[in-house]
């Protein structure tokens, strides 16, 4: 696979919601490319007629009657809120 | 220096049941403990004498009361990523450094019920990140066997509190050997349950589909005594196992009469340091000579397990830490004009280069186009993996393998994290174990000619626990190397 570039990586930092000053980008285009240069080596397997597993163990959706239980109440659950207004989290200006 | 800060929990419950000491002395021996070698080892981000003190108030009532628990009065300390209702918990990041949970993790509930004993929260690489504790954006934690070395990782905080008499026994968790590395590098028992063996709810999230917490204790039996007191299922959880918890302590047994012993060919390997390979061996010695048949046996897709690993670990982290968002919880940067620039500056503040790396490796695999040649391939490759270890303990007939844990002793703090890839490889022997599942835990074996601890790793079919723990249970008593403390300089 080809090394990834430092516009591949701007891109993909933006979909990760982070940024990073042109050095941090170049020492991180150096890094990630050792890694994923490590990674390829996977391609040496033949996998085409192997499942993939996402879970170790047989997982199952698991059910219950839909029942309103007893959970946080609204002060203790936005207490962490870097800024909250009466029971709600503030957030910038969207629209 | 207090003598009771070197029992272990087996001989303080003897004492606490004798009314020959209460649970109040015992916290206050290992909080003066704390107090003298922490500024040294570096193993607490937040000691809670007040937490302590009040846990320790409700286990002397129950002992008066006669309603005893294994775990009343037995102080422990918890890894920082396991949530504690009131006791901050910062993951050992930036991010976190005011988050004050606000609700206990399931496993926190089951030690309190107990009457457990709580010293503080424990130092670890940022979000479980990291073989050596040195990602952690609070403070570098010591090896108390050799101060200028790492103690492993990233539940670095926990070994080394359990090795230098700063808690009887604690709480890690383990994605990629988070549990059994630093165990191993600080010489103490330390074991990764099966998936689903012990509930994640309250467990901040790295990998959900390889996390998973477990002890670390003086000794094995110790570690059967707060494996039973974290296991069972838990409704809160999905994917915990529902089966029922047997006692752990009757596995303790002497003699191997009959179980049969696997060596992995693959995990003997030009780049394995000499002591640990002598170490690694003596310990299959001890097996056999408790009574175990050996048999050399093959794992053919074992150096494939760091590449799938390093996708699809990221690849689960780069989802759950978007949760990370300044939002609800955690740091919100001030540095922003609009809702994009507030998300990107608050995570680029809040998040160290490990956490970053990580994610967008993770993202980087998961993204359009590329989807198929990373995490759908490295799903496939971990079917190959599980179907080795399967081979080997439904074909072969293996109850155990027995495997060196890292493939050095602790190194020296500085030594790797230039190289980012060096270190992954540093878990080259543990990884393989969480892809599949699979329980595991190292024991105290040996020690390297520059006296550094060195572990063996056992691993066990799923939810064999109890053969996992009679195996080490006769190398304890062969090997000699539990419960030692270290002199710390």
């Amino acid at each position: 696979m080809a090394d990834i570039t430092i516009e591949e990586l701007e891109h993909v930092a933006r979909l990760a919601r982070l940024s990073f000053s042109k050095d941090e980008l170049a020492n991180f285009t150096g890094q990630l490319n050792d890694i994923l240069g490590y990674i390829a080596k996977l391609e040496e397997i033949d996998t085409a007629d192997v499942p993939p597993t996402t879970h170790a163990l047989q997982v199952t959706n698991v059910f219950r009657e839909d029942r309103v239980e007893p959970s946080l109440p609204v002060e203790e659950s936005v207490a962490n809120a870097p800024q909250e207004e009466n029971g709600a989290f503030v957030v910038p200006r969207i629209i | 220096m207090n003598e009771l800060i070197t029992f272990p929990i087996s001989k303080l419950q003897s004492l606490l049941s004798d009314r020959e000491i209460s649970p109040s002395e015992i916290a206050a021996a290992y909080l003066e403990r704390i107090e003298a070698v922490d500024p040294t080892v570096k193993a607490y981000i937040t000691v809670t004498p007040e937490v302590a003190e009040e846990d320790a108030k409700v286990a002397q009532n129950r002992l008066k009361d006669g309603e005893t628990a294994p775990l009343t009065g037995i102080p422990l300390g918890i890894k920082d990523l396991i949530c504690t209702k009131g006791t901050r918990t910062t993951c050992a990041s930036r991010m976190l450094e005011n988050f004050v949970p606000p609700y206990n993790a399931t496993v926190m509930d089951m030690l309190n019920s107990q009457g457990a004993v709580m010293l503080g929260k424990l130092n670890m690489d940022e979000f479980a990140m990291g073989s050596s504790t040195e990602n952690s954006a609070f403070m570098k934690t010591r090896n108390p066997w050799d101060t200028k070395r790492i103690p492993g990782g990233s539940s670095g905080g926990s070994a080394a509190a359990v090795a230098a008499g700063e808690c009887p026994a604690s709480l890690g968790s383990d994605t990629g050997g988070s549990i059994r590395q630093p165990a191993s590098h600080c010489g103490v028992v330390g074991m990764k349950p099966t998936y689903g063996r012990v509930s994640r709810f309250g467990l901040v999230a790295f990998a959900s589909s390889l996390d998973q917490i477990g002890p670390l204790t003086r000794d094995v039996t110790d570690c059967a005594i707060l494996l039973e007191a974290i296991s069972g299922h838990d409704p809160r959880d999905s994917t915990s196992a529902d089966m029922p918890v047997p006692c752990y302590r009757d596995a303790l047994k002497e003699g191997l009469n009959g179980m049969v012993v696997g060596v992995p060919s693959e995990y003997f390997v030009k780049g394995l340091d000499p002591d640990v390979e002598e170490v690694v061996q003596k310990g299959i010695e001890y097996l056999e000579k408790q009574g175990a048949s050996i048999r050399e046996v093959s794992l053919p897709h074992t150096e494939y397990a760091v590449a799938t690993y390093y996708i699809i670990a990221p690849a689960e982290a780069s989802s759950n830490l978007s949760r990370y968002d300044g939002v609800k919880y955690g740091h919100r940067s001030n540095n922003y004009e609009n809702l994009m620039e507030m998300y990107q500056s608050t995570r680029s503040e809040g998040f160290g280069d490990e956490v970053k790396r990580r994610i967008m490796i993770g993202t980087y695999c998961l993204s359009a186009g590329y989807y198929d040649a990373y995490y759908k391939k490295a799903s496939q490759v971990r079917t190959l993996i599980m179907q080795d270890f399967k081979k080997v303990f439904q074909e072969t007939g293996c109850h155990v393998l027995a495997t060196p844990v890292a493939p050095t002793p602790a190194f020296g703090i500085g030594d790797k994290t230039g190289d980012p890839l060096q270190m992954y490889l540093s878990d080259i022997f543990t990884i393989p174990v969480n892809l599949a599942g699979l329980p595991a835990l190292s024991v105290p074996c040996g020690f390297s000619k520059d006296n550094l601890p060195i572990g063996l790793q056992l691993i066990a079919d799923h939810f064999q626990e109890e053969t996992l723990l009679q195996a080490a249970y006769n190398v304890e008593l062969m090997a000699g190397c539990c419960n030692r403390l270290p002199e710390i300089k």
